[in-house]
């Protein structure tokens, strides 16, 4: 059976999505940190977008930069990791925005029997960081806005 | 080019048909921006940004402020969706890529079973 994903606003400036996933920490844990098998997933294939290049040097202090494709038009996003505990917890900052504009991301993974709950906490440096990130639909680290976009798009033509 | 405004959403989709204008959007984002740096990121004229971004501040997607010579852009007040909608298409984004997640952790489970 499927699990369920869940998300909530949980403040101003507050994102917050989690699910159950099927396996323990450890091996949930390695698909976060190792950008071989990062890569087939973070982009699902539905989308109209390739994740390019996908560097990662994972431990505290460590840097990350994904490059994005849509349609021809690339983006985008680097920052560092503020914290790696080893199949309990990942936080990184998305600094694409600039270090004062940079939003928080921790991730959070509690194995129970054989499963793992993960958290995908992310926190803006504002309320209108957050609302700007709705309103252009970009957060995540992945240019969803531009996913949007084009399926709005797409919606215009088949009309 | 001539914008014939039937009404605002047909503005707002002519505007967003245009690969340079999602990019200037996404970009706004991420932070606001003055003419020249866009220039410089979409690898333009200050002229050929200045007519995108005309285009994305009739339908109020963006806005701007001239201060002394520099003409700063931001996102304006235009929302594309109200944030409920924003919220169900982020939880979508979030299922698929979730799901995928899975997928990958039981290939490394199965791999781990066959050692």
């Amino acid at each position: 059976m499927k699990n369920q994903t869940n998300v909530e606003r949980k403040s101003d400036r507050e994102l917050v999505s989690s699910r159950i996933i099927n396996g323990p920490s450890r091996l949930v844990f390695e698909s976060w940190t190792n950008s071989e098998l990062f890569k087939k997933w973070w982009v699902p294939k539905s989308a109209p977008i390739t994740l390019v290049s996908c560097e990662m040097d994972v431990r505290t202090g460590g840097k990350y930069r994904l490059v994005f494709n849509a349609g021809g038009q690339s983006a985008e996003f680097f920052g560092k990791y503020l914290e790696v505990t080893p199949y309990s917890r990942l936080v990184w900052s998305n600094d694409e925005g600039g270090v004062d504009a940079a939003n928080i991301t921790t991730v959070t993974f509690e194995e129970v029997n054989g499963t793992t709950l993960v958290i995908v906490h992310d926190l803006y440096p504002s309320k209108e960081a957050l609302d700007d990130a709705i309103a252009t639909g970009s957060s995540g680290a992945m240019p969803e806005q531009l996913e949007q976009l084009e399926e709005l798009i797409a919606n215009q033509r088949n009309l | 080019m001539v914008l014939y405004s039937r009404n605002r959403l047909d503005d707002t989709f002519a505007a967003l048909s245009d690969a340079t204008r999602r990019g200037v959007l996404l970009q706004l984002g991420r932070g606001n921006a003055s003419i020249t740096e866009l220039a410089d990121k979409f690898h333009m004229s200050r002229t050929g940004i200045n007519k995108h971004v005309g285009i994305l501040e009739q339908t109020g997607l963006v806005k701007t402020e001239k201060i002394g010579r520099v003409r700063t852009c931001m996102l304006g007040s235009c929302r594309l969706d109200s944030e409920a909608v924003w919220i169900e298409r982020y939880k979508e984004t979030w299922d698929r890529r979730f799901d995928a997640l899975e997928m990958v952790v039981q290939e490394l489970k199965q791999k781990k079973k066959d050692k």
